[in-house]
């Protein structure tokens, strides 16, 4: 782990016409970590991840992944990110093993035939791999999806709500594969509105909330933003679900809020 | 370097959107049908009443099919796009380290290459109807040449609904009234006999010129003026077509 971060965000806005989606986003992620940024829909979760992967403009503040501007040097960025967005990016009409070579071509690696072999292993995808993806699951699919954005190894990995709409075991799929980049030392900063799932994975965790970051830290540390329980015959700590309703102040503000 | 890296990232690009073509044939089989239907139908139904000189009316109609299927199938570029970038895949492109060019070229070539084999197979056709032609080598040359100019010209303006459109009926309702065009020109009948404005409108538009040097250079007669309007035609729209479509996609990825 080192001491300089994979990411840094600094005043970040967007707005569309009047409406504020990030209304001034502070953020340090350090690299090396599993980074969970939570909130509910519509909190500016993928907009924060699109400008970080270069696919939108902000418009103030400042942000740099692994060191480059993304507005100055968005050529930098790319070069040393992988995004997996909200939906599987892959494509239908060629085989899992086709995706992964594509993919590999693009990135200029010598031998991307090996690479997509070696994934395929690693993903437990071998036996569909020559079968068209519009044939696979949501679950392979997801995990194609990872795959293809594990190649070339970049040190910094954007997933957007990657177990969306995933059934159980595929997203206990994903979570050891996002467990097994973090032991390999690659910064992933994921998006979920799973509390459990950033309580599963992250190391820090903020809480994104109507644009702004209304809470940071660990784990620990969140849950010492509730007031100690004055009673405590049995020992129970909050939940995160209980720190994330407590601080963004009841569940139901962000439907009436329109 | 960055150029190498272009060539490169496009013909990566174009395998990948070939192979999509190669996997659903019934693109190309699409494309031809329709201009192969219009074929059959006007030289077998109403040809004997359409009055085109002393030649054969598959040879007369022949050029304005051509124009007429590549119309049809440049439709399946704004199809192909608006497919990468509803499903994401275009997203995954813009955020990898790859030329930025490389994205819209692999399917514009596409386009050429899926086009070009629908035009063979409606010039087989016409031959199997009794179309002949004395032309050499040069002059299919020029033919090929007009015709990939017409594919590519046609092609970037496809590419706009593609980027944009919002809906799927969005991306195919824009190519009708390029397969429209043909009517009111010369390809089906002389503009001779329609009513003034029709006929000024018939003689100022790009297909009649285009439709003229294909059948002069088909029946080994000088193209005269109608060549260099023809060329001029085609390289005018591709030229403003291109620089609407870099405009677009521009302002979509930033």
């Amino acid at each position: 782990m080192t001491t300089s971060p994979a990411i840094e965000i600094a005043g970040l806005t967007k707005s569309y016409g009047d409406r504020v989606v990030l209304g001034g986003v502070d953020l340090r992620v350090p690299a090396g970590t599993v980074f969970a940024l939570l909130g509910s829909n519509g909190a500016g979760k993928t907009t924060t991840v699109r400008i970080l992967c270069t696919l939108l403009r902000p418009d103030g503040g400042t942000a740099t992944v692994d060191g480059f501007d993304v507005a100055t040097q968005p050529a930098q960025v790319r070069g040393a990110i992988s995004l997996t967005g909200q939906f599987a990016a892959v494509d239908e009409l060629l085989t899992g093993r086709e995706n992964l070579v594509l993919v590999a071509e693009l990135r200029h690696l010598p031998a991307p035939g090996r690479v997509a072999d070696d994934l395929l292993t690693r993903f437990d995808l071998t036996d569909a791999a020559g079968r068209r993806v519009s044939t696979w699951s949501g679950g392979m699919r997801r995990r194609l999806d990872i795959a293809m954005s594990l190649i070339g190894e970049p040190p910094v990995l954007f997933l957007d709500e990657p177990t969306t709409g995933l059934d159980p075991q595929s997203r206990l799929e994903v979570w050891a594969t996002v467990r097994e980049l973090a032991g390999r030392g690659t910064t992933v900063l994921l998006t979920t509105q799973y509390l459990d799932e950033a309580e599963q994975l992250a190391d820090r965790i903020a809480v994104l909330h109507q644009g702004r970051i209304i809470a940071e830290g660990t784990l620990a540390e969140l849950r010492q933003l509730l007031p100690p329980a004055t009673v405590e015959h049995v020992e129970k700590q909050p939940s995160l679900e209980d720190v994330f309703l407590a601080i963004v102040g009841g569940g139901q503000q962000e439907e009436t809020q329109r | 370097m960055t150029t190498t890296h272009a060539v490169r990232d496009t013909t990566t690009l174009l395998k990948r959107s070939l192979r999509h073509v190669l996997r659903s044939p019934d693109t190309i089989i699409t494309t031809a049908i329709t201009p192969i239907a219009m074929l059959l139908l006007f030289v077998y139904v109403f040809g004997s009443a359409i009055e085109v000189g002393d030649g054969r009316y598959v040879d007369y109609l022949l050029p304005g099919i051509l124009l007429i299927t590549i119309a049809s199938g440049i439709a399946y570029t704004a199809f192909r796009l608006f497919t990468d970038v509803s499903s994401g895949i275009f997203e995954r492109f813009q955020s990898m380290p790859i030329a930025r060019s490389a994205v819209l070229w692999g399917h514009v070539l596409t386009s050429v290459v899926a086009n070009l084999v629908s035009l063979v197979l409606v010039v087989l056709v016409a031959l199997a109807m009794g179309f002949r032609t004395g032309a050499g080598v040069l002059a299919w040359l020029a033919v090929l040449g007009i015709l990939v100019l017409f594919t590519l010209a046609l092609t970037w303006l496809a590419v706009i609904p593609g980027l944009t459109a919002t809906s799927l009926d969005g991306v195919s309702g824009f190519s009708y009234p390029l397969v429209f065009l043909p009517f009111i020109s010369s390809a089906f009948v002389p503009t001779d006999g329609m009513p003034g404005p029709v006929r000024w409108f018939a003689e100022h538009q790009p297909v009649t010129p285009i439709v003229n040097t294909l059948r002069g250079l088909f029946a080994e007669q000088p193209v005269g003026d109608d060549g260099w309007v023809a060329v001029a035609w085609c390289v005018g729209l591709l030229v403003v077509a291109y620089a609407l479509a870099v405009r677009t996609y521009r302002r979509k990825i930033s």
